[in-house]
């Protein structure tokens, strides 16, 4: 299985390594090292490299490589999956993941890693096990630590490891006790030149804050739970209730998790909520283009749209942009030659839009490429899908506990061709 | 933490005053230093001493991180690291099991092979702890072990064995993982714990069941048959399975009999059902190794109507992180040149957007390419248009590729394609240019003549393209149809003459393979320039060039020297070459494993597992039996079901004593095998005894009965000359039969209720000339001694499961012949309770019959509802089969308003409901009746039954035996009938009756509890006939089982209805094979 670790930053530098097994030399990087020369950008290189005597799986995530080393047949996906959890494990610790962090906490870290994986295998990767056994760093800890000298490593025994409920930490006491689930979906959509559709689909989570005391069981269940088409569950929820009433029967995790993902069928029309409108043109014989992008509300059931960003890849013969936006900022990288605009929210009234001029490299033609426009947007108390949710129940306990559940629509991989 | 860091490296004597302090915030301090130390890389081996001391240390991370330390240095300093030994041995005898198991995880991944010993024994005894945690451990450090000391493999293997008998899933993953690393050859040990490993498998943490889904994999290829065999592949087969078995033994029975069993169609092995069923909800799983885990197992093992269910799953994926993308479409793309169909509907998935990484666009290009067919090319090439578009370069080159491909591949998209690509030959860039001509050029090789004109503009395209492979592809195009453009290719020839020298090498190879071609087919004009070209290259600096120089002077330029090849040398050069065909990549990829690094590299890895092939005949199943705790149970009975065709050609002892003993009986641990098996049979055997008694004694009587009423029935049956004294199926409650008094009571009465009920019961006793009036100790004693029977055995279950409930005992149905003393007396119990319906007198009788689960007591919340088919019509509606369900309320408060609500039948089903039971008090048991229309098909029924505060969905699918009813007819009738359903609607089958089953009245007892059929007479002594109909349409179905000399038997069914036939056959075997 995993024989060793390397986190490797954007410079190159080697910054951690762990070793469940016999050390493996660090120059065992120089293979990726090599690869990653190859590769022009950080995201092409490959997952898996193979080298004379190891082969070198790794995820590339915050501007870092988590590069593990294994010596004999094991999934792929297995360890590319394992690196993520490590990778969602550090965030849930340290709110961030960035070589900082680490290098900050090598001590947690290295804790952590010990404890998720014996001999190479994974051991314990649930959070709520993980922090049971570590506890994560607060500053006020911190400041507890350094006066009284005592330490982050949990005194309790990890008695999580042996519960039927492997997620759930033992003994949670909250006084307020609450649950919140967040509907987020998201729109993945291709939207051809002439403004319809190639594809769309529907893609949501359910992501929950449980902060409940002792041992709940709750049911969540959905006014019309037929829209979910492919689902994926928190190993938390019983599938055989899901199979048989279409409802979600779970005994939480304590604290954040992501209870569900779905797929909405795709019989369904998805409604796109918004549009571009584009008139981008470079000359052959002048060395300028015009450019001209408005986005506007299409189907938005009422609710505003928010938080609009576009983006564009310009083609590299682009020199400059002189672009007027009628509200938010823009900005032209002339290195990257990526053009974002910080729209904010969409006024009907007053459609926004950003016009000018582009300049071109001289005495080159103009390119035969249109760069494609990339739109991010949210929309607050809606889930496009029409999903809702009917009630939560809770089982097991005596108290009240406080519910809440929001919706939210957002742009997934939402993209225009021009 | 960064901040002291390059203080500490170059001194460590600061660090060793802290660790040989007494302060525990100072060793902490000094601790965390090393640990920063470690992580960076950094070497601080040379403080292993002062470390070492303080591994007994109490402060709790200080020992963390000493044992972090420990476990990267000891391996270098072995001598010193024992000094930690004995704290770890101490550890591993702590009453906790949490210190136990980590005293263990760092005792066994220290690395010094002088601790081996202690190590092999902490492992055995961990192996037996109490907390399945320690064993979990245990399980881990096997291989932590094995790659320490490979010589402990036996000793391994041993505590694996052990582990895998485990039934905790804490213990499952870890243990598995251990065995695919110390000893995955050793299949035979999965044997006994397969069938639980496929139902821990859901609960055991994800890893874990990536590991088991891979093993599975493996195990089910050697274990079971392929499931897409096809007709012609078994015709094959069974050629072989007829001369091996003659071979060994030339018994001719026995071989035909081997021949027969081969030939019947395909039946999954239940155990390769049972992986596949519970493998499949983890589709769903979050983790994508899980999911791809699945995805594998199924493309490899599952028919291919089923393969389909992944393909979602795997779609869903492909919204993770780009790296789990990347793995998930080299596996897309393998399995969509298989099993194309499976991803079609999720084409536009595959779409891509100009914010993927290059490599995820070009393995999705590939999917895409192995998508297109004739209908979605259009789309397809639509999209493609898109993509040449695009910034990317290499993208655009990738995709004018598989532009190529798909225009080889789909005859009808040629010419556009061509088209397309000789527009792009326009192109500014040059890389995308040279990549049309390199695919334009695989093209034309496919119909050259037509277009010499793209070769002329191509040949124009040598003054400006710079590409190397472009221009070779050129100079061989032109070459190869010079014939096409005789003016044009002298000339290119002259001109790649002058700038031979600047060529790149396959350049320089296609001028000189364009000179000799030209010199063969237009010497007239080329020989100088070919003479000036070989010269040129004669002294090129590669000897590649020279050598091909050389050849082809001697080849093409006739002298004196040159022997017989040069006549042929137009021949040899201007020779029809076959069209390139554009492969995917991806072909022939899945002889490795799915979802396995092998498989994404494309070469063998190291410890790659070999995913074997499937055997041509089955190794025997039974080998997976183990003393069956409940839910084995029906699985393992399934499975005696459909692989009746075992005992033919392995020897039928495989299948006989030892699996029976061991199927039926209760849970017995971790017994040893031998003798709780002996034990269970023991106990079953004595009630088997008595229960013989009993039916002895009434036997003879009724059999008289039984022969009078055979005779007298046909003769009856004759006048009225029609079949229509179906009964039971009360669809012909029909006027000729008046005159038949008996039968007509019976048949008009029955369906009027529970009134009618029990007066054909009591009116069956009486004329059964049995004890009807048997006193009630004996029924008492039978209702203690039933319910534990049945469930010991399921033999047992059919022995009872006579047709107890036949409406009409007159009828000489074999139930009566057989019906034994304390049955009747269970059936007038029966009967009575029916009609004042007590549930208390209800439950014996109900356990005979062959009851079925409709809603366990947990499920329910309390409330358990099981079902059985009562065999008798169901009043009102003559089409539907009655369902008698008892509702027995184990809550504590009273369960009210208990009905069916929103039926969900299939097409054409109908459901009768019961009707409401207004309450049901604590503790007490309602029995209901309802009607079920299943149509003549074997699927469930759906429904919800409600009370007043929940609802619970539950199916209730019936065996293919209770959807028919008996039909009563003469010997003579039968065989009209019999001879209208020749052919196609008859289907024979050989077997082997077991000794238990040999006589007459087990024979047709055995059927008769296996289907709902009324016994025909007939004459010769080895012949059975039995006849139904089935209930909704009522075709006939016609049953004679015809015994043969020795053990064997024949089986005929003839119906209408193929597939209840043959299904039919499938239960009436298996209810024989018991």
């Amino acid at each position: 299985m995993i024989h060793s670790l390397f986190l490797i930053n954007a410079a190159g530098d080697i910054f951690l390594e762990k070793h469940w097994k016999s050390v493996v030399s660090r120059s065992v990087c120089d293979y990726f090292f090599e690869a990653q020369e190859r590769a022009s950008e950080a995201e092409n290189v490959p997952p898996v490299i193979p080298t004379p005597h190891h082969y070198l799986l790794s995820v590339y995530r915050h501007k870092i490589f988590f590069v593990a080393v294994i010596q004999s047949e094991v999934p792929p996906l297995f360890v590319i999956e394992f690196l993520h959890r490590v990778v969602d494990t550090f965030q849930d610790y340290f709110g961030v993941c960035s070589e900082v962090i680490i290098k900050d906490n090598v001590v947690v870290v290295y804790e952590v890693l010990e404890e998720m994986l014996d001999n190479g295998f994974p051991l314990a990767t649930e959070s709520n096990i993980l922090k049971e056994l570590i506890k994560p760093p607060t500053i006020l800890r911190t400041v507890v630590n350094t006066i009284t000298g005592s330490t982050n490593v949990g005194d309790q025994l990890p008695t999580g490891q042996l519960s039927v409920v492997p997620w759930r930490r033992t003994g949670v006491k909250y006084t307020n006790n609450e649950a919140y689930f967040d509907v987020i979906e998201e729109i993945d959509a291709i939207i051809d030149k002439s403004g319809s559709t190639i594809t769309a689909e529907i893609q949501g989570v359910i992501d929950a804050c449980v902060k409940l005391t002792g041992m709940p069981d709750l049911t969540l269940s959905f006014m019309n739970p037929r829209l979910l088409d492919d689902v994926s569950f928190h190993p938390c929820v019983r599938f055989k209730r899901w199979e048989s009433e279409r409802i979600l029967s779970f005994i939480p995790p304590d604290g954040n998790f992501r209870l569900l993902s779905y797929h909405v069928s795709a019989q369904n029309l998805v409604a796109i909520p918004v549009y571009v409108k584009h008139n981008i043109s470079f000359r052959d014989s002048s060395s300028l283009g015009r450019f001209e992008i408005t986005v506007g509300p299409k189907q938005t059931m009422g609710k505003t749209i928010e938080g609009v960003m576009v983006t564009s890849q310009m083609p590299k013969s682009v020199l400059n942009m002189t672009l007027t936006p009628s509200q938010g900022t823009h900005v032209f990288d002339p290195v990257t030659k990526l053009l974002s605009w910080d729209v904010g929210k969409i006024n009907p009234q007053k459609l926004p839009s950003l016009k000018g001029s582009v300049s071109l490299q001289a005495g080159t033609s103009k390119p035969d490429e249109n760069p494609t426009i990339n739109l991010q947007f949210k929309i607050q108390q809606l889930a496009i899908s029409g999903l809702k949710v009917n009630r939560l129940d809770m089982y097991g306990e005596k108290y009240k506990p406080f519910k809440g559940i929001k919706y939210m629509t957002k742009a997934g991989k939402f993209q225009v061709r021009t | 933490m960064g901040i002291f860091l390059p203080l500490v490296w170059f001194r460590h004597d600061d660090l060793k005053e802290m660790l040989d302090s007494n302060k525990d915030s100072l060793k902490l301090e000094a601790m965390k230093r090393i640990v920063a130390m470690i992580a960076r890389g950094k070497n601080a081996s040379d403080l292993f001493p002062a470390v070492v001391k303080n591994v007994a240390c109490k402060n709790i991370e200080v020992k963390k991180l000493v044992y972090v330390y420990l476990v990267r240095y000891a391996e270098e300093q072995q001598d010193l690291a024992l000094l930690s030994i004995s704290t770890f041995q101490r550890g591993l005898k702590d009453p906790n099991q949490l210190i136990r198991a980590s005293a263990l995880r760092v005792l066994s991944s220290i690395r010094v092979p002088i601790i081996v010993p202690i190590m092999m024994l902490a492992i055995k005894e961990a192996a037996s702890d109490m907390s399945p945690y320690v064993r979990k451990t245990a399980a881990h450090a096997i291989p932590k072990l094995y790659s320490l000391d490979s010589d402990q493999k036996d000793q391994l293997i041993e505590v694996i064995e052990k582990l895998l008998a485990d039934k905790t899933t804490l213990v499952a993953g870890s243990v598995v993982m251990a065995f695919e690393e110390v000893c995955p050859e050793r299949i035979d040990l999965i044997h006994k714990n397969y069938r639980k490993l496929c139902n821990l498998l859901i609960d055991v943490e994800e890893w874990g069941q990536v590991v088991i889904i891979n093993m599975l994999t493996r195990y089910a290829r050697t274990q079971f048959l392929s499931p897409n065999q096809n007709e012609s592949l078994l015709e094959e087969n069974t050629e072989k399975a007829f001369y091996g078995s003659e071979e060994e033994d030339a018994k001719d029975a026995k071989a035909e009999a081997a021949v027969l069993a081969k030939c019947k169609p395909y039946v999954m092995d239940p155990d390769h059902r049972l992986l596949l069923r519970n493998t499949k909800p983890l589709l769903q799983s979050r983790n994508a190794a899980v999911v791809m885990a699945v995805a594998q197992l199924y493309f490899h093992l599952a028919p291919k109507a089923e393969v389909g269910v992944i393909a979602k799953a795997l779609v869903r994926l492909l919204r993770s992180h780009s790296e789990v993308q990347y793995v998930v479409l080299q596996n897309v793309a393998t399995m969509s040149i298989k099993r194309r169909g499976m991803f079609e509907p999720y084409l536009k998935s595959f779409y891509i957007r100009s914010t993927d990484p290059t490599q995820i666009k070009i393995l999705k290009l590939e999917v895409l390419t192995n998508l297109a067919n004739e209908t979605n090319i259009s789309t397809i090439l639509r999209e493609f248009q898109t993509y040449i578009r695009s910034m990317d370069k290499d993208f655009v080159a990738a995709t004018i590729q598989a532009i190529g491909r798909c225009a080889t591949n789909i005859g009808k998209v040629r010419d556009t394609c061509l088209n397309g690509l000789v527009q792009l030959l326009s192109n500014r860039d040059e890389l995308v240019v040279a990549e049309s001509v390199v695919v334009i050029k695989k093209l034309l090789q496919m119909q050259p003549a037509q277009h010499s004109e793209i070769i002329k503009h191509m040949a124009k395209l040598t003054d400006n393209i710079q590409v190397p492979m472009a221009r070779a592809s050129i100079l061989w195009l032109i070459g190869e149809y010079c014939e096409h453009v005789p003016k044009i290719a002298p000339d290119v020839l002259r001109k790649m003459a002058k700038s031979f020298t600047n060529e790149e090498d396959i350049v320089k190879l296609q001028v000189i393979n364009l000179a000799a071609k030209l010199y063969l087919t237009n010497s007239k004009q080329s020989k100088l320039l070919t003479q000036y070209v070989l010269n040129l290259a004669k002294y090129d600096q590669n000897y590649d060039i020279r050598d091909r120089a050389r050849f082809i002077r001697q080849l093409i330029v006739p002298t004196e020297k040159s022997g017989a090849l040069n006549k042929y040398a137009k021949k040899l050069f201007l020779a029809q070459k076959p069209a390139p065909i554009l492969e995917s990549s991806f072909k022939d990829r899945d002889h490795f494993q799915l979802g396995s690094l092998s498989h994404l590299l494309n070469a063998k890895a190291v410890g790659y597992q070999e995913l074997p092939d499937w055997p041509d005949e089955a190794p025997d199943p039974s080998v997976r039996n183990v003393e069956v705790p409940e839910w084995t149970k029906c699985t393992s009975r399934e499975k005696r079901k459909e692989k009746v065709e075992k005992p033919f050609y392995s020897d039928s002892e495989g299948e006989s004593g030892p699996t029976e003993s061991a199927d039926s009986e209760p849970e017995s641990g971790s017994e040893e095998n031998g003798s709780s098996s002996s034990s269970g049979s023991s106990s079953s055997g004595t009630e088997e005894e008595e229960e013989e008694e009993e039916e002895d004694s009434g036997e003879q009587s009724e059999d008289k009965e039984e022969e009078e009423e055979v005779e007298k029935r046909p003769k009856r049956k004759d006048k009225e000359g029609s079949h229509k004294a179906v009964l039971g199926s009360a669809g012909s409650p029909s006027e000729e039969e008046e005159e038949e008094e008996r039968a007509k009571k019976a048949k008009k009465k029955a369906p009027q209720g529970r009134k009618g009920r029990v007066e054909t019961s009591s009116e069956a006793s009486t004329s059964e000339s049995s004890s009807s009036g048997s006193d009630s100790g004996s029924e008492a004693e039978a209702k203690q001694r039933k319910p534990p029977s049945s469930k010991a055995s399921p033999k047992e279950i059919s022995l009872l499961d006579l047709d107890d409930f036949t409406p009409s005992p007159v009828q000489p149905i074999p139930s009566s012949s057989i019906i034994s003393t304390s049955l009747v007396t269970d059936l007038e119990g029966l009967t009575l309770t029916d009609s004042s319906l007590t549930p208390t007198l209800l439950s014996p009788a109900f356990s005979a019959v062959k009851t079925y689960e409709l809603l366990h007591r947990m499920a329910g919340e309390g409330l358990a509802v099981e079902y059985c088919f009562s065999r008798r019509p169901f009043p009102g509606d003559p089409h539907m089969v009655a369902v008698q369900i008892q509702i027995s309320n184990n809550t504590d408060t009273e369960v009210k308003n208990l009905r069916v609500n929103e039926p969900k039948p299939l097409s054409g089903m109908r459901i009768q409901e019961f009707p409401e039971i207004e309450h049901l008090a604590p503790g007490d048991t309602a029995t209901v009746v309802m009607g079920i229309d299943f149509c003549d098909s074997t699927q469930a029924a759906n429904f919800q039954l409600c009370t007043h505060t929940r609802q619970f969905y539950v199916s209730i699918q019936p065996p293919v035996g209770e959807l028919m009813a008996p039909v009563f007819m003469s010997e003579n009738e039968f065989k009209k009938e019999q001879g209208k359903l020749m052919g196609m609607s008859e289907i024979t089958e050989k077997l082997t009756l077991p000794e238990k089953c040999q006589s007459d009245h087990t024979i047709v007892q055995q059927l008769t509890s296996a289907a709902n059929v009324g016994r025909v007479p007939c004459g010769a002594s080895n012949e059975y006939r039995f006849a139904a109909k089935t209930v909704t349409s009522g075709s006939l179905v016609l049953i004679t089982l015809e015994r043969r000399e020795g053990s064997t038997a024949q089986l005929t069914i003839n119906s209408e209805k193929m597939v209840i036939g043959t299904m039919l056959v499938k239960d009436i075997i298996q209810a024989l094979a018991q």
